[in-house]
């Protein structure tokens, strides 16, 4: 009986785990169809999109995830040319320009139309930015309205009279912008989300204009006037967009619709690309770079994309008085070796950079004082007070919790410490425990990063007014703030803005609050069938003109 | 056994008022802000995102608009995502976290107690040694090791299975159940074998065996009532763990699930969230805690005899 027992029980025990093994395998048979294989017969995008959006509304939302998705939801009064991002028509067929560059007059297209099949008129346009400028709504990106005439006063709550702001629809479809000076990047930022119409009766019928996160942008509420329209909303799952039958353009649409995926993990997500999960990821891994490069060059993504890498250095002298020196801050920028970051550390096609606006930026291009010299940087420490590094302080080199900032800053830590015999203590913070210290100026450098938000060297330089929330580091010019506030605004030409802001650069990386370490570049994963998906230095994926071809 | 359970309720009123207290606090506390952003904001934009979540209300008057709306079982809005109140969050994530500690669950106390039943038969034997060196290797492999392997071999190297994702296809589910049940197979293995062991050496066992009984029906009818009471202690905190969801497995196999809104409300500074998330599970471990308590009680006759005061 006991041998029979051990023979039954080791039967039992096994057939139990073959039982549940057996019943889940077979469970996971059946149709094994992959996303790719699917979506490219279905004419579905599937879409790695880094993080679960926040939230649709344009007018509210500041991530890349969101504007990934409003990208396919909405369009402003001007789209963009998918590789040059250069301004093509929009919801308004046509514009003129005034002689003086401050006047905007917007043709709205006739046959323009929301996803529901309401005409689109300049008065939504007019309607949605006074929203957005609303001082009750809290948009992070008022500051995208400011060349508008009386649109900082009116954001801020000093003009109550949406008509003293330089927005009116003359009739049913012209749409006049005034602004305080020319912009010439001002098309420009008509593409940006903030800049997005929104649906009026829509959110009037979910709560107040002002109000945040109604339930306006859910399924079956949400309206819209882009290329697709909302379908599904699973949260933390997938978000599906479908082709809108409204749109003005929709026969030239070759997708029919898009899955946006939150894929919060890169390494995830490379292997759901390796499964044939996704056509596009985010991300990828630093370590899988070099591989696909040898492997699969044809599917890496990975050109230049306008953002800058930096250090903030804090100049008020409260935490570290050496760093209060300019020549003690250019001996630490000539120190860094920004080739050996890039190439042997961040290894992902990044480009050293000696300015802070990355070259070609709108055909923006700077001479810059800055270079790898360590012997110069010596000179300069020992001018300085500090022959050899000695007497200087310890300094402590901050930046957010995050494998691939600690590489860097390792890095930079042992070349302070070979080329300048610096001392360099690492601090990593989590996010927002980061944020918190880099307002409260409680650091001496710390890691820094700034993304354009349009195509234009404005957006890199107007950091770095005197008080500028995103200044952070002390440093004040007034000169500086002349050329960007006032002189460059009122250039009657290009060039000679284009000028004004050199000089104001050159202001900035004589004096070096920052110092620039290398330019960005994208790094993601892009199937074969995927097509028209062109690189664009912002990285805006204008889904329009993306297809779907079978590479079978 | 009634009076137990009220009595047992009603102690949970203040642990839970003491959870919401000091979490609220603590919460506070920490550096950091839930509208801080590597953008800066002008300073009207700030006050109006303050005003719309009572940031510009004194701390005690936040605290008691919190509990209010607490009672009324509004968790409030969530400060990360706008437009979605944390009930929401709680509603779209727990089901999926549900389900998955299930599956997790059903594979720890199969593997589990199979193996540890198996190995209380013959201990000290090739028998014990094997399936519990198993289920050490079980409570030493970390799940974010065998996770990506499991996904190496059965969904990219084999493709079986696949590798994320929940409820797209049948098969998702196996990957990230096996991987979460793993490490608590082994602890069930662990218990069921060491309460086994102590329960087949008890008198009415040899009772049983000197009556002439079969070894299953012992084992089966006499020897696994007892021998489970550690296992089953162990599986109520172990399920409201589950329940509060694992934030490595979701992120490997890409889970809607509660563990990674628990996780980023804690880096987002997302003071509603993480409140909610955690008296949730505060909620969770004290009702589970309860159940395993009630089921040891159903189980052990000793136990039985005491809180109902009879035979």
């Amino acid at each position: 009986m006991a041998s029979f027992f051990k023979v039954h029980h080791r039967v039992h025990i096994f057939a139990l785990l073959i039982l549940t093994v057996s019943t889940l395998t077979l469970g996971g048979c059946g149709s094994h169809e992959s996303n790719v294989e699917r979506g490219n017969s279905e004419k579905i995008l599937y879409w790695g999109n880094g993080t679960e959006p926040q939230e649709l509304d344009p007018h509210i939302t500041t991530g890349v995830p969101e504007a990934n998705i409003q990208f396919a939801l909405f369009e402003g009064l001007v789209t963009q040319a998918p590789k040059t991002l250069d301004p093509l028509p929009g919801m308004a067929e046509s514009w003129s320009v005034s002689d003086d560059g401050k006047v905007y007059t917007f043709k709205i297209r006739k046959n323009a139309r929301w996803s529901n099949g309401d005409p689109l008129t300049a008065d939504d346009f007019a309607w949605s930015l006074w929203r957005a400028m609303h001082p009750k709504l809290g948009n992070q990106y008022s500051y995208m309205y400011y060349p508008i005439k009386n649109a900082q006063e009116f954001s801020e709550g000093t003009i109550k009279d949406f008509s003293e702001v330089g927005v009116s629809a003359t009739d049913g479809n012209t749409l006049v912008i005034e602004l305080d000076n020319a912009t010439p990047y001002f098309l420009g930022l008509l593409a940006h989300h903030s800049y997005y119409p929104v649906h009026r009766s829509t959110i009037e019928a979910f709560g107040e204009p002002w109000e945040r996160g109604t339930q306006w942008t859910r399924p079956g509420n949400m309206v819209t006037n882009g290329p697709f329209r909302l379908a599904d909303w699973k949260l933390f799952k997938h978000i599906s967009v479908r082709k809108n039958p409204y749109y003005y353009d929709t026969d030239k649409v070759a997708l029919n619709g898009i899955q946006f995926i939150p894929t919060e993990n890169i390494t995830t997500e490379e292997r759901m690309f390796r499964a044939g999960q996704l056509h596009v990821t985010n991300e990828l891994p630093q370590d899988k770079i070099q591989y696909y490069r040898d492997n699969y060059p044809d599917q890496l993504m990975n050109k230049p994309y306008l953002g800058t890498y930096f250090y903030r250095i804090n100049t008020r002298g409260t935490t570290n008085k050496a760093l209060s020196d300019q020549r003690v801050r250019h001996a630490i920028s000539m120190a860094i070796n920004r080739d050996q970051i890039t190439k042997k550390i961040t290894k992902g096609g990044e480009t050293s950079s000696y300015t802070l606006t990355p070259p070609g930026t709108a055909g923006y291009t700077t001479t810059s004082p800055l270079e790898y010299n360590p012997e110069r940087a010596r000179e300069l420490l020992t001018e300085a007070g500090y022959p050899d590094g000695n007497g200087l302080p310890e300094i402590e080199l901050l930046y957010n919790s995050s494998e691939s900032h600690r590489k860097i800053a390792v890095g930079v830590q042992q070349m302070l410490k070979k080329e300048l015999n610096i001392d360099v203590r690492l601090r990593n913070e989590d996010w927002k425990v980061y944020l918190a210290s880099e307002n409260a100026g409680k650091y001496q450098m710390s890691r820094a990063s700034w993304i354009g938000d349009y195509l234009d060297p404005n957006t890199f330089l107007d950091l770095w007014i005197t008080g500028g929330g995103n200044n952070r580091t002390g440093w004040s010019n007034k000169e500086f703030d002349s050329l960007i506030l006032d002189q460059a605004p009122a250039a009657q030409t290009q060039e000679e803005r284009f000028a004004l802001m050199k000089k104001a650069e050159a202001i900035l990386l004589n004096e070096l609050p920052v110092i620039p370490i290398y330019t960005y570049s994208t790094k993601y994963l892009v199937h074969p069938s995927v097509k028209g998906l062109d690189a664009n230095l912002l990285d805006n994926p204008l889904f329009k003109y993306m297809s779907l071809e079978d590479t079978e | 056994m009634l009076r137990f359970t009220l009595t047992r309720l009603l102690q949970a009123i203040p642990v839970l008022l003491a959870v919401v207290t000091i979490t609220f606090f603590l919460v506070r506390a920490a550096p950091g802000d839930p509208l801080s952003s590597d953008k800066s904001m002008p300073p009207s934009v700030l006050r109006a995102l303050e005003a719309q979540y009572n940031l510009d209300q004194p701390m005690w008057q936040q605290f008691t608009g919190y509990v209010g709306n607490l009672l009324q079982g509004d968790f409030g809005p969530s400060f990360k995502y706008p437009g979605r109140s944390v009930n929401e969050l709680i509603a779209a994530g727990l089901p999926t976290t549900a389900e998955l500690g299930l599956y997790a669950m059903l594979v720890a106390i199969l593997i589990g107690i199979s193996a540890g039943v198996f190995a209380a038969l013959r201990p000290n034997t090739a028998q014990d040694y094997i399936p519990m060196s198993a289920a050490m290797l079980g409570i030493c492999m970390p799940s974010f090791l065998l996770g990506p392997l499991l996904v190496l071999v059965f969904g990219l190297w084999l493709d079986w299975l696949p590798i994320s994702g929940w409820g797209d296809t049948p098969g998702d589910k196996i990957l990230p159940a096996i991987t979460l049940g793993a490490a608590y197979a082994a602890y069930v293995a662990r218990l069921s074998r060491g309460g086994m062991l102590e329960v087949m050496s008890q008198d009415y066992i040899r009772t049983a065996r000197a009556k002439g009984l079969p070894q299953w029906v012992i084992v089966i009818k006499h020897g696994l009532r007892g021998g489970l009471i550690p296992v089953v202690a162990f599986l109520g905190p172990a399920f409201a763990g589950l329940l509060s969801g694992s934030f490595v497995v979701e992120t490997i196999f890409q889970i809607p699930g509660m563990g990674r809104l628990y996780v980023q409300g804690a880096f987002n500074r997302d003071y509603t969230l993480i409140m909610g998330t955690t008296v949730l599970f505060a909620t969770l471990i004290i009702l589970f805690n309860l159940l395993s308590d009630l089921l040891s009680v159903w189980l052990n006759p000793k136990l039985r005899q005491q809180y109902q005061g009879s035979k």
